[in-house]
């Protein structure tokens, strides 16, 4: 079933199980960034988009893959808000939204090969049970 | 038995709103001893309290009952309004139907029955007070002030002044504090030296007031009014009275590679070393972790060339004992470490800074004699940065959930003082907010960025890298919705604050409060923000919150002035509600001794009849009634039931838990 906004706004905020009004806008995550120059959206926007949930455009945009999930802004953050889990949590979203998955699991076997890491597989398919 | 008067109190809305106010007066009136109750609008108005007088009188209580507030609040009133009416005051009781009820409770039926059963218990303890009397205690007239800077400067010339003595006591080898050590001030820009140092001679020079620095507060015991510290005089290997301060040994001394800590480890001082030109009191020191004398018995060079005969390598440290009647702590901050902070490359280049060293490079007095210098190389920087809230506003861990609150104006100070003296600079100032409430500080950085062409920028720093001698500073500019890489000499961070490390000892040692931070509380956070909860020891300057010079000063002055109206007195009236033990009972086990935070209780041994005309010698507690502070630990711990506190005994907390389980 299709979510409005505000609902996914939600669901983003329990997947990632934080809390984005601790933020104060210091901007020290987009400070830190390494991709900053690559997004539409940077780090303190993923946060307030998903506060205000105004999330539409940010799920939209190709911002949300060019985070390298480097922890820069995880690390640095002031305020404990972690924007990158929040990137991580529009991406399971949006994935969920898509009848759930990105790929069919069927899609999976072909792709893999042997220099992927056990761990990410395993990590893939985690994401296939939710 | 007792003739007990009720007064229920409404406390305008707070209470009345949640508890039917008439139906708990009808119901405690039903109660046992109970001869008179009422309720009314403002209890501890001037009408409400003569209404309890009238009351006392016409019914002839001996007793009374005040349903209110919490007795925190207004405990003391009742008390006064009794003893006025000839009732003793210890014969007043407060059911707190507001703080512990009506407050916390919604439900009016339920709030009633409880407001009900607390008046109960109340009335209950009430039948077995027994009116004590205060008793009293001397008042040193003495005041000690721990720490010397401004904060401890002021509040011991205030005292002083009032024509008392004052000693402080300061654990550097000089008064002055951190406010020797910076260069100019805002908001005027007036020369910190300038103004610092006068006040440091008048306290040299007054006759009633005594420094001992390089020293420290071993221990403190006592009460307020009568406080022993002891007072250690840490070994200098100088003789402070005989040293004339010319500085002659201290251009002698061969150890010339000492990290200088007035100037913030950026260049070195001698192993003999005088920190100033104007330390108080000018007397060198010897570090005896640098003297090659003191280390290894090889040099004695000071000792040569010392023509006034001062030096003194058998020096040991001295302690003193010493009666005061009041306590200041005034034992300031420090800036934070900045191990959790690699991003700015604090520790990997010597050219980003805090605001302290830049407060050193920019002093004439300091290590560059005034020139800004990048402490790597020597050369004029052109671009610096400065990013503020550096470990300040943080819970995250790394740094201090605060706003260390004077680092937004020295900020603007530094970049404006570096546009005026060197007007080729480009000066980049990274904040999240400016935070510049005060008298005329948001026209003095609104005159920053108008006047002097600094760069504000609403954004921060994410990473700097140091790259071929410059310093690259990846930042964001949250209105431009941009990430900026400036190329920068030097990168100044207004680093956060926090209370000296000795502040938790300290506080340990007065049984003084403080808070998660490690700032010292105060007694109240609006009414009584000089004093802290424990009597006789005060508060001043930056130990109990962030605050700059106008402020400390502001606050070592009203410090001083509650030290002077506690001195002023002769005798201070005493709590009666203190601990009592049972000679017939106690057993000399010790237990009450070690729980005691206060050192209140002592031990002798007694000579007890026994039967056949026999005696015997026991071991028996007895409590020192000024020095007790009725905390009631001791009751507690007592295992024979021999310790018992007044006005709180046993039977009476009893009698309460009973009426309220009935
Ligand atoms: C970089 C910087 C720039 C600043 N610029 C300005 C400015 O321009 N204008 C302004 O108004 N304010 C400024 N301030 C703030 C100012 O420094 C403080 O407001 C002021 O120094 C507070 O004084 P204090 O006496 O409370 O603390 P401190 O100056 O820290 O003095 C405390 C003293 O107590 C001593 N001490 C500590 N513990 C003990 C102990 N256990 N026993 C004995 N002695 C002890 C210390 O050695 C020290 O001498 C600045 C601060 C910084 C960090
Ligand atoms: S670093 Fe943290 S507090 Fe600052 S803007 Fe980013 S998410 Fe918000
Ligand atoms: S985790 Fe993503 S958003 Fe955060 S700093 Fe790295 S790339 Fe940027
Ligand atoms: S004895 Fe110690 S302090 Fe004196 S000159 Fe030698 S090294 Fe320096
Ligand atoms: S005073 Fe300014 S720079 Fe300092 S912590 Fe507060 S907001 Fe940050």
């Amino acid at each position: 079933m299709e979510k409005n906004e505000k609902e996914l706004a939600q669901l983003i905020q329990e997947i990632s199980g934080l809390n984005p009004k601790k933020c104060m806008k210091c901007g020290k995550c987009s400070g830190a960034c390494p991709a900053f120059h690559e997004m539409e959206y940077h780090p303190h926007q993923f946060v307030d988009m998903v506060d205000r949930g105004d999330v539409n455009r940010l799920l939209e945009s190709k911002s949300i893959w060019m985070c390298l999930t480097c922890f820069a802004c995880v690390e640095r953050c002031p305020r404990d808000v972690k924007p990158a889990n929040f990137i991580e949590a529009a991406r399971l979203a949006l994935i969920r939204q898509q009848g759930c998955n990105h790929l069919k699991d069927e899609a999976v076997p072909p792709l893999l090969d042997e220099e992927m890491p056990q761990q990410a597989i395993v990590s893939a398919y985690r994401k296939f049970k939710k | 038995m007792q003739r007990i008067g009720v007064f229920v109190c409404w406390c305008g809305s707070n209470i009345a709103a949640t508890v039917d106010v008439q139906q708990v007066a009808d119901e405690l009136a039903k109660e046992p001893g109970v001869v008179y109750s009422t309720n009314y609008q403002y209890m501890c108005s001037q009408s409400g309290q003569q209404m309890i007088q009238e009351a006392i009188k016409e019914h002839h209580l001996t007793g009374i009952v005040i349903c209110s507030c919490s007795p925190r609040m207004h405990e003391a009133t009742f008390r006064k309004t009794a003893a006025a009416a000839g009732l003793n005051s210890y014969m007043v009781e407060i059911a707190n139907i507001r703080e512990q009820c009506s407050w916390i409770h919604k439900n009016k039926e339920e709030a009633t029955e409880k407001a009900i059963i607390l008046g109960r218990a109340a009335i209950a303890k009430v039948h077995l007070n027994a009116p004590l009397t205060a008793g009293e205690s001397p008042v040193v007239k003495r005041a000690l002030v721990i720490g010397g800077g401004i904060a401890g400067i002021q509040t011991a010339l205030d005292i002083a002044d009032a024509g008392f003595e004052v000693d402080i006591v300061e654990k550097k080898p000089t008064i002055g504090g951190k406010m020797a050590q910076i260069d100019k001030t805002f908001p005027t820009l007036d020369c910190a030296a300038c103004i610092l140092t006068p006040k440091m001679v008048d306290v040299a020079q007054n006759e009633k007031i005594h420094i001992y620095s390089y020293s420290e507060v071993e221990s403190v015991k006592g009460f307020v009014g009568n406080f022993t510290a002891t007072i250690k005089k840490k070994a200098r290997y100088v003789k402070e009275d005989v040293c004339t301060g010319c500085g002659l040994c201290t251009e002698k001394c061969p150890m010339k590679k000492v990290p200088n800590e007035f100037n913030q480890m950026l260049d070195n001082r001698t192993a003999i070393y005088i920190p100033f030109a104007q330390a108080v009191p000018k007397v060198a020191t010897i570090d005896p972790n640098a003297c090659m004398m003191l280390k290894n018995g090889k040099c004695g060079v000071c000792s040569k060339v010392c023509t006034a005969g001062a030096i003194d390598y058998t020096q040991k440290d001295e302690y003193i004992e010493q009666q005061y009647g009041a306590i200041v702590v005034a034992t300031g901050f420090n800036t934070i470490k900045l191990d959790n902070f690699d991003e700015f490359a604090y520790s990997q280049s010597p050219d980003v800074v805090t605001s302290l060293e830049f407060e050193r490079l920019m002093n004439a007095a300091g290590p560059t004699g005034g020139t800004l210098l990048r402490p790597s190389d020597h050369t004029h920087p052109h671009t610096l940065v400065f990013v503020q809230c550096v470990g300040s506003r943080d819970i995250s861990g790394c740094g201090k959930p605060y706003c260390s609150k004077i680092c937004c104006m020295y900020t603007a100070k530094h970049a404006m003082l570096c546009r005026e003296k060197y007007p080729d600079t480009e000066v980049y100032v990274f904040y999240i907010d400016v935070r510049t409430p005060g008298k005329n500080f948001d026209e003095f950085y609104r005159r920053a960025v108008e006047e002097y062409g600094v760069h504000y920028i609403k954004g921060m720093v994410g990473k700097v890298a140091p790259k071929d001698g410059k310093l690259m500073v990846q930042a964001s500019d949250l209105l431009a919705n941009d990430q900026l890489l400036i190329e920068a000499d030097m990168v100044v961070l207004a680093t956060a604050i926090e209370p000296d490390e000795s502040a938790r000892s300290i506080a340990t040692m007065l049984t003084a409060s403080m808070d998660t931070n490690d700032f010292f509380t105060e007694a109240h956070p609006k009414l009584r923000p000089v004093e802290s909860p424990t009597a006789g020891i005060f508060l001043s300057g930056v130990c109990q919150g962030p605050k700059d010079i106008p402020e400390t000063v502001s606050q070592a002055s009203a410090a001083a002035a509650k030290v002077i109206g506690l001195l002023v007195k002769d005798k201070l009236t005493c709590n009666p509600c203190v601990a009592e033990s049972n000679e017939l009972m106690c057993n000399g086990c010790s237990a009450c001794e070690k729980v005691c935070p206060y050192g209140a209780i002592t031990y002798s041994d007694k000579e007890f009849r026994t039967p056949y005309r026999t005696t015997i010698m026991r071991r028996v507690a007895s409590v020192n009634p000024a020095v007790c502070q009725g905390c009631g630990a001791c009751t507690v711990a007592c295992p024979s039931g021999a310790m018992d506190l007044k006005g709180f005994s046993t039977r009476q907390i009893m009698a309460e838990v009973d009426a309220i389980c009935k």
